[in-house]
């Protein structure tokens, strides 16, 4: 690496956004295999507030486990960035859950609107705050094992 | 909607991963340039894609645009764009260090801000 590459930030590096650009294909297909498979129920795109939620919870299980383990640096950013930026990146989509609530808002469905989008935020945060507590418990007992 | 023939579905891929950098190379730039708890990457990409999407989607459904078009760009790029794993994330950071003003504006005031930004676009795109 050239002098001048080490000091440019991780996001102008031509290696990190590659590790972030096949991550993301590879998320956003998976999405679309898992959308395609369940369709809305309803008018209400329920395969999108799981893929939503669990892919919540992944990251942060990911993202904290990474953190417990050490700073972000040596193999640690590199599948931070394929996993946690591309893969879960991808693989979650905001654009969609706000444009699915606008359409049941627009269709006059106001309770679904609102249900729909308040509860991916809620359970969203709980599971994002489960995947954490589960890297926190992980970590406690590898290193109760000494590991 | 238009099918989703393995062509496609590839070019969603690829326009997936596309949008993820391009999330990437914006959140890193806004980043550098703000300070203070607000994660203002995340919350302006979420905010705009939510935007793109919802014109998309109205200049689709006006027949202004092919519907392979809500598709690639859409569900692509722009879901590849836009994420909701990391803005679930940097809600709870935020809740975590009882920062409970901005955790709430990150959580509650952007779905609400997003959905506005669609409808918004949606109407905009199906006027054309």
């Amino acid at each position: 690496m050239t002098p001048e590459a080490r000091h440019r930030p991780p996001h102008l590096r031509p290696a990190y956004l590659l590790l972030v650009l096949v991550g993301g294909a590879l998320g956003t297909g998976a999405r679309e295999g898992i959308s395609l498979a369940f369709p809305p129920v309803d008018g209400i795109p329920v395969a999108v507030l799981v893929i939503n939620v669990v892919g919540a919870f992944l990251l942060g299980w990911l993202l904290d486990g990474l953190a417990r383990r050490g700073p972000d640096g040596g193999r640690r950013r590199p599948v931070r960035l394929l996993l946690g930026t591309g893969l879960l990146g991808g693989f979650t989509t905001y654009s969609t859950l706000a444009t699915d609530a606008a359409r049941l808002l627009g269709d006059g469905r106001t309770t679904a609107g609102l249900t729909y989008a308040l509860l991916t935020v809620v359970v969203g945060a709980a599971a994002t705050f489960a995947g954490i507590a589960l890297a926190a418990v992980t970590h406690r007992s590898r290193e109760a094992r000494g590991g | 909607m238009g099918d989703v023939t393995p062509v496609v579905f590839g070019l969603l891929c690829v326009a997936g991963g596309l949008g993820a950098a391009a999330r990437f190379v914006i959140d890193g730039f806004v980043r550098e340039r703000t300070s203070g708890a607000l994660p203002w990457g995340t919350i302006a990409i979420n905010l705009s894609g939510s935007f793109l999407l919802g014109l998309l989607t109205g200049l689709v459904a006006a027949r202004a645009l092919p519907a392979e078009w809500q598709l690639v760009a859409g569900t692509g790029f722009l879901g590849g764009y836009t994420t909701f794993s990391t803005a679930s994330l940097e809600t709870v950071r935020l809740l975590q260090e009882r920062r409970w003003a901005a955790g709430l504006l990150t959580g509650l005031g952007v779905v609400v801000g997003a959905t506005a930004a669609a409808g918004l676009g949606w109407w905009i795109g199906a006027l054309v």
